[in-house]
């Protein structure tokens, strides 16, 4: 794993030493990050990458997880379509299967540290196990209108916290604690987002069968229906009439996620006998992501819904073309004409394609720009400074603090 | 090298890192956006006034502020836009007259143009009201003569420029930005204090901000 130094060329010297010099503010303290899964999905990845920069930065860091079993991750995975809007059945049965393993979560897992970080809504209920310590509550995703039967019901575990923390501002509430905006990020030097040899990426064509002869679309996201695969098919189907494409779907399913086989299987249905469009299921394998990313001409994800959309900061770092939905974190990834494309629609969404696919030095100007804005404001140190002035602001209530 | 006085006080750089606080306040349309406007803290009017700042710091011209910004591109009302983008933030000393201004603008604007008062932002695209908590540090430079002083402009991070320059002129209410009260008040220059304070910060990105004082503290040692 990347360590601190190599991201000096990167991000330059003094953004390093500011880490350092926050970091001695904090020693002493000792952090506990808790959220429902280890690996899948965008939370996990950063506390993968922000767990070992917070410790080599000398702080002590612990991440844990809690335990559930099928049933819990279901009815989580209602809460969660139900806080992005989507409509769901919540039952009363819902709330009890939260609970009692909420409850033995609260038995089992050790709370004792100095700052104790939930993340999302699974652990959320841990909070009843505060003591004197400090507690947060990180939510991953957009809750700007969310069903009020689940926001009411853990509102009542909200408050309890000390402060909140969200990914873009209009996912913000009024509460009665503190609650700060703090975009998520990716790591420069992961698996995922390293430069390639030429040599790896075709290599990764190859395995999957896809041929360089037409210009490559792809989107990359778990088959979830929040993340529309069925709309980026239809606009695929739209540019295809018109230019000459091939289309790559790719994800991998989270452990707590038990509807993406469903989606999956939707998704092959609508693809039917098309050799052009290329369905894979990639579980884990970042590498392979980032080498699809990497031969692609255009990048598209066209969410319904978005905690924030981190693929699409992974395109741009690459240097790609984005078209996406301006939903949730993702117009503040692009802005329109300017960093990539964005779009309301199915229609809306190939007209951009088909705009990128016939202009490649614009599309190429776009990408340039997004890798800009990526660097200044998505990556991960940025993200491990917010976390400590996070934990610092903790201990003051003032606007203004010398440290 | 020409001979350099020796400050009475050396210069020691700070840093100011910044935490985006929310509020879960929201404008839909011009009334209430002039009516938080009045109510929020000086932290929300000093956010929104400078964020554009530091978040496109290699883009020039950028939007000079949150305000007009949101008026143009969402309520796409022009005219008012270019009012707003047209308040000249150097030439106040303090949040408060910088926040009456806004609100006047907005409010005179909403007085000749009553159908305005119609016009309603999108769910989602609301003026959503967020405040700066700073956190400002010693950095680890400190310069006793100009020479010393122009070498760390050179290596110091945006965020401490933005600090000496903008921050601690208007949000701590000093009045003027730190380098100019140092180079005259230790290094007894007051030609190049002035020459450093009529600059306008706000028309420059950070980078090019840099580039130009160095310029300016090197012309003035090398003559």
């Amino acid at each position: 794993m990347a360590k601190l130094e190599e991201y000096v060329p990167i991000v330059g010297q003094s953004i390093i030493d500011d880490l350092k010099l926050l970091a001695e503010r904090l020693k002493g303290r000792a952090i506990q990050h808790v959220n429902s899964t280890a690996v899948g999905g965008g939370v996990a990845e950063i506390l993968t990458r922000a767990v070992p920069i917070l410790k080599e930065l000398g702080i002590e860091t612990k991440w844990d997880v809690i335990k559930g079993g099928q049933q819990f991750f279901e009815v989580t995975k209602k809460f969660h379509n139900a806080l992005h809007g989507g409509r769901e059945e919540i039952t009363p049965n819902d709330f009890e299967v939260f609970l009692e393993t909420s409850q033995k979560n609260i038995d089992e897992l050790d709370t004792s540290a100095d700052i104790v970080f939930v993340h999302d809504p699974q652990p959320i209920a841990l909070v009843n196990k505060r003591r004197d310590n400090k507690w947060i509550w990180r939510c991953h995703i957009d809750v700007s209108s969310p069903n009020q039967k689940v926001w009411e019901f853990l509102k009542d575990y909200i408050i309890k916290y000390d402060s909140a923390v969200f990914s873009a501002p209009s996912f913000s509430p009024q509460l009665p604690i503190r609650q700060f905006l703090i975009s998520p990020s990716i790591d420069p030097l992961s698996d995922k987002n390293k430069d390639l040899p030429v040599e790896l990426i075709d290599g990764v064509l190859e395995k999957y069968s896809i041929k360089k002869d037409k210009p490559i679309i792809t989107q990359i996201s778990r088959f979830d229906r929040l993340k529309d695969p069925l709309g980026v098919i239809a606009a695929y189907q739209q540019v295809k009439k018109y230019i000459g494409c091939q289309l790559i779907l790719a994800g991998g399913a989270a452990s707590d996620d038990p509807e993406g086989l469903e989606v999956l299987n939707e998704v092959k249905a609508r693809a039917k006998e098309d050799k052009d469009i290329h369905i894979l299921l990639l579980p884990q394998n970042d590498i392979e992501v980032n080498a699809l990313q990497r031969a692609s001409d255009v990048i598209m994800q066209k969410s319904i819904r978005e905690g924030f959309g981190l693929t699409v900061a992974e395109a741009l770092w690459k240097g790609k073309p984005v078209v996406a939905s301006n939903v949730g974190g993702i117009p503040l990834q692009i802005k329109h004409k300017y960093s990539g494309l964005l779009c309301h629609s199915v229609e809306g969404a190939s007209f951009a394609l088909k705009q990128l696919l016939s202009n490649p030095e614009y599309a190429k100007k776009l990408g340039e720009n997004g890798r800009e804005h990526i660097r200044n404001n998505f990556l991960i140190t940025r993200h491990v400074k917010e976390y400590m002035l996070l934990f610092l602001s903790l201990y003051y209530k003032e606007d203004i603090v010398y440290l | 090298m020409p001979d350099l006085t020796k400050a009475k006080e050396p210069f020691r750089f700070s840093t100011r890192l910044h935490l985006t606080e929310l509020t879960g306040l929201r404008a839909t349309n011009l009334s209430q956006l002039s009516g938080l406007m009045e109510k929020v803290p000086d932290s929300c009017i000093y956010h929104h006034t400078h964020r554009f700042l530091q978040q496109h710091q290699y883009l020039s011209p950028e939007p000079p502020n949150d305000f007009a910004y949101w008026v143009a591109e969402i309520l796409g009302e022009d005219e008012l836009a270019e009012k707003l983008a047209s308040i000249d933030t150097i030439q106040y000393s303090d949040i408060a007259t910088l926040r009456k201004d806004f609100v006047s603008v907005v409010n005179d604007f909403l007085k000749d143009s009553p159908l305005a008062k119609l016009k309603f932002a999108r769910l989602g695209e609301e003026f959503y009201f967020m405040k700066s908590m700073s956190f400002i540090l010693p950095a680890n430079f400190v310069a006793s003569d100009l020479s010393e002083f122009a070498q760390m402009l050179k290596y110091i991070t945006f965020d401490s420029l933005y600090f000496h320059v903008f921050e601690s002129r208007l949000r701590l209410g000093k009045g003027e930005n730190d380098f100019s009260n140092w180079i005259e008040n230790s290094l007894g220059d007051k030609a190049l204090a002035d020459k450093i304070s009529r600059l306008d910060p706000y028309t420059y990105t950070l980078e090019e901000l840099r580039k130009k004082l160095i310029w300016i503290i090197k012309e003035r040692i090398f003559g």
